[in-house]
């Protein structure tokens, strides 16, 4: 997600994003509440990283109960990605703590704690796979220093030294003298015990539970049993449920309601208005959302969208034939290059918008008792949420507790740069004066509609190859909707008119294209856009990669030995391509009516390389029998964990690119549930094999890796099998025109 | 109005109309069967209506008169609870959220199809949907409890 740019701007230098304080400035500013209230988040003044030092991680990174349980408290946020467990065995790896008596909760307000380290920092987030990558010192020394303290508490109770002290899953012992401890009976003494200011790591032939695969997962159990608690499953005294009603159209604006019905439905007590619209209270959720049906409104649509997805990409369409608005990457003279080319290949690509479609639809819990708001909710930036509550509820931040829950499922919808659902909620529970807590529930219709989607775009390239076969020139235009314009992200992340999320993948594309010139067009729309799961790479991919393919095609050379010889020089993306080249058996005999495509894409510093393998049916109908994937992702700390995020990936990319698409008729959203918006299901579902690079290196990004090379490489396979080339998304509509 | 759930009566206040899937969640607090799209499209809402797996979103309170509800807080035979120790040990969740009503839908199948094929499992899972897309695991996990049972 939005992170990635962080990084790349860290390399570039860390100066040119230190204005986080602006960024959030921005972000008053832009909600409309001037800069009076400022980002008065908790510790958000741009202190954090040189205050880190000051952190006690006995206390704010870990909890040591005199129960003896350990509770890791989490920077990021578990939305299924595995970040909790993940946290959890960095802690546990030093610390020496059982796997039994570990605990994990979600943790905020506490910038120099919890700030993303991979962002710099700057904010509190969970977003661009880079929850281990923030975590990896953090956790670990965290670990390591805890452990320290508790040794030295024994060392002090038994009067004995600190050096002969051994730790073994939660116990100290003290062979000499036979005496051991529980961390539970140590737990207030080392909490007295003076920080370490050093302490050592592991080094990574000690470990034993990261790298580890049989080291597994601490919320299957909860999961497999009904008892995982989400933002939906919160309770609370006299809770009453909202459900929101919100303009047909992005952009309208409520005009006037009769809500006489809505109130004569049994259950119903009350209908307020939003920012947004309207939101129903009821004692159940069945109730509101009955009175939501019965809602009669009517709606301002100056200024909404009202055009049709399909007239939306047209203007796309035609807008890639001209020189893009901004160049976001030239290197060589590309248009000299294809001058003297002997061939060109040209091409137009198309990508719907397309919605995340988490399965628990979007939700938060407020709670008001004497001064302290309390809002539950998948927090993926939790300390923005809380300013922007605060400043809905014309309340300090100091005064919002924020409870960070898992959801089901994200895909980058909960990280969002306005507070979305949490300002929701929180304008509700303050139009009935709090009276009562408020659980703002959206249903699936409401969720489906609801935008923020992964914006369209179309892709123009040309592309010259000389008489050798060699890439002459490579011109390649966007048009898309930026994500982050307009956004408190936008200081930060925007350069000169380039949206790095829009042109990420191929701007910075690892191949090795002397002439290059990457020009984006940022079209403007009321739709509004988000990340999602790869965020441009789920476009940018598709276009290099299937480029790659027919280049390799037209100039009768292998795939794979083509990508070889443009990725000269990256020994870690070359070795997750040799990974999955040799465990797919790339380049061996394939059974009658089986063909092979080949897909490699790094993102968020993870290289992925896949090979797919489909059979054909009659006509264009085919099954994608086997995905192989090679990862290269640094140290694996939850092997399983990586495997099953690209095993996830690989069902997520592959609905997309079959069926996948949000249609606006009339600017109205279509198909609002997933009998329309239909994702993956078990019976598409490939065999997926996951090899793992082995490193010990810093750990990169999982959650989101695996996404953008599974398009690409099905492509890939169907115009082997067909030499027909997908280049309108998805599938569906591709294969049909 | 009185409900049988998981084994025991339960009284009810409620509109008739109200979907069984708002009775357990808002009016039971049984809140392990889970909201994912309120048209039977998903699956989130699998219970066990007599033995049947059946989706609570569809189902009017009205209509479960002398039926008998289990959930997936009401799963304990020796089917339910291999398939959950096969979850767990093959670590099939991600999110978690479609879990449930996955478990109840693989018990029911376990109940019928003692070695169910792949394709048996593709035909009696289809109607669950994983946004996280754990489907090579379900099926893995359906294999697995079912040779624990053998
Ligand atoms: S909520 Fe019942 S099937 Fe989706
Ligand atoms: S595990 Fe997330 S929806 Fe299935």
């Amino acid at each position: 997600m939005f992170a990635n740019r962080f990084l790349a701007q860290r390399q570039l230098g860390t100066k040119r994003f230190r204005p986080s304080r602006r960024m959030f400035l921005a972000g008053t500013a832009a909600a409309g509440a001037g800069l009076t209230i400022g980002f008065a988040v908790p510790g958000a003044n741009a202190q954090a990283p040189a205050a880190a030092a000051a952190v006690n991680p006995f206390g704010a990174h870990i909890r040591i109960g005199t129960d003896n349980t350990v509770t890791v408290l989490s920077a990021h946020m578990d939305m299924g990605q595995g970040a909790y467990f993940g946290i959890a065995t960095l802690v546990a790896e030093e610390l020496d703590a059982a796997r039994s008596q570990l605990r994990v909760e979600g943790a905020s307000g506490n910038l120099a704690a919890y700030g993303n380290v991979a962002w710099g920092g700057f904010a509190q987030g969970t977003g661009g796979s880079t929850a281990m990558a923030s975590s990896w010192e953090r956790y670990r020394r965290a670990g390591a220093i805890c452990r320290a303290m508790l040794v030295s508490a024994a060392a002090r109770a038994w009067n004995v030294p600190a050096n002969e002290i051994a730790v073994k899953d939660g116990t100290l012992f003290h062979g000499p003298s036979g005496r051991g401890a529980t961390f539970g009976a140590m737990a207030d003494a080392a909490a007295a015990e003076p920080v370490p200011q050093t302490v050592s790591l592991k080094a990574p032939g000690q470990w034993t539970r990261i790298g580890n695969p049989a080291y597994r997962r601490l919320d299957s159990a909860d999961k497999s049993t009904g008892k995982q608690q989400f933002t939906i499953d919160v309770r609370l005294p006299g809770m009453l449920i909202a459900v929101p009603v919100h303009a047909p159209v992005f952009g309208g604006k409520l005009k006037s309601f009769d809500a006489a019905a809505a109130k004569a439905v049994a259950g119903v007590v009350d209908v307020v208005t939003t920012s947004r619209g309207l939101a129903v209270l009821a004692t159940n959720t069945w109730a509101a959302r009955t009175g939501a049906e019965a809602i009669k409104a009517e709606w301002d649509q100056t200024g909404a969208e009202t055009r049709s997805s399909d007239a939306i990409l047209a203007s796309y369409r035609a807008r890639v034939d001209a020189a893009g608005e901004h160049v976001a990457a030239s290197r060589g003279n590309a248009d000299a290059a294809l001058g003297r080319a002997t061939r060109t290949l040209e091409a137009t690509y198309e990508f719907p918008y397309l919605a995340h479609a988490a399965l628990e639809p979007l939700n938060a819990v407020v709670r008001r008792q004497g001064d302290i708001v309390e809002i539950w909710g998948g927090h993926q930036i939790p300390d923005l949420y809380a300013g922007l509550a605060a400043q809905a509820l014309g309340m300090s931040p100091a005064n919002i507790r924020m409870h960070v829950m898992k959801t089901g499922g994200g895909f980058g919808r909960r990280a969002v740069t306005d507070g979305d659902v949490v300002v929701e909620a929180a304008e509700i529970a303050k139009a009935i004066g709090f009276r009562a807590p408020v659980k703002l529930q959206w249903t699936r219709e409401t969720d489906m509609a609801g935008g923020r989607y992964r914006p369209a775009a179309v892709h123009k390239l040309r592309v010259g190859l000389d008489a050798a076969g060699n890439i002459a020139g490579w011109q390649h235009r966007i048009a898309a909707q930026s994500i982050l314009i307009g956004t408190p992200f936008e200081g930060g992340l925007v350069k000169n008119g380039v949206d790095a999320t829009s042109v990420e993948g191929a701007a910075d594309t690892l191949y090795a294209l002397p002439d290059l010139r990457v020009e984006i067009t940022n079209m403007v729309s009321p739709v509004p856009v988000l990340w999602w799961r790869s965020v441009g790479h789920t476009h940018t991919a598709y276009v290099m990669e299937t480029m790659i393919d027919e280049i390799a095609a037209a100039t009768a050379k292998d795939p794979v030995a083509l990508r070889r010889q443009l990725l000269a020089g990256h020994p870690r993306h070359l070795a997750a391509i040799d990974l999955a080249a040799a465990r797919a058996g790339w380049g061996t005999p394939l059974p009658a009516g089986r063909f092979r495509g080949f897909a490699a894409h790094e993102s968020f510093g993870t290289s992925v390389g896949m090979v797919a393998e489909i059979s054909m049916g009659a006509g264009n109908a085919f099954k994608v029998e086997r995905i192989v994937a090679g990862v290269a992702c640094g140290t694996a700390i939850n092997p399983d964990n990586v495997r099953a995020q690209v095993e996830g990936a690989v069902g997520f990319g592959l609905g997309a690119i079959l069926r996948e698409g949000v249609t606006l008729d009339g600017g109205r959203v279509v198909d609002t549930n997933y009998d329309g918006y239909r994702p993956l299901r078990i019976d598409e579902m490939p065999k997926v094999e996951v090899h793992i690079v082995a490193s010990t290196a810093a750990p990169t990004g999982i959650g989101e890796p695996g996404v953008p090379p599974v398009g690409p490489a099905i492509a890939n396979a169907l115009a082997a099998a067909t030499g027909k080339r997908v280049r309108l998304l998805p599938f569906e509509k591709g294969l049909s025109t | 109005m009185k409900l049988n759930i998981n084994g025991r009566e339960r009284n009810l206040e409620a509109d008739p109309e109200m979907p069984l899937l708002w009775a357990l969640r808002d009016v039971l607090g049984l809140t392990g069967t889970k909201f994912g799209c309120g048209i039977a499209q998903c699956g989130a809402c699998t219970v066990h209506i007599d033995g049947v797996p059946s989706r609570a979103c569809q189902t009017p309170v009205g209509t479960l008169d002398g039926a008998k509800i289990t959930t997936i807080e009401g799963i304990e035979d020796r089917v339910a609870k291999a398939v959950q120790a096969a979850w767990t040990k093959l670590d099939v969740p991600q999110c978690g959220y479609c879990q449930s009503g996955q478990i109840m839908s693989a018990v029911a199948l376990l109940r019928d199809n003692a070695k169910p094929t792949d394709a048996d499992i593709d035909a009696a899972m289809a109607g669950n949907l994983c946004r996280c897309a754990t489907y090579q695991r379900i099926r893995a996990g359906i294999h697995e409890a079912a040779k624990s049972l053998a």
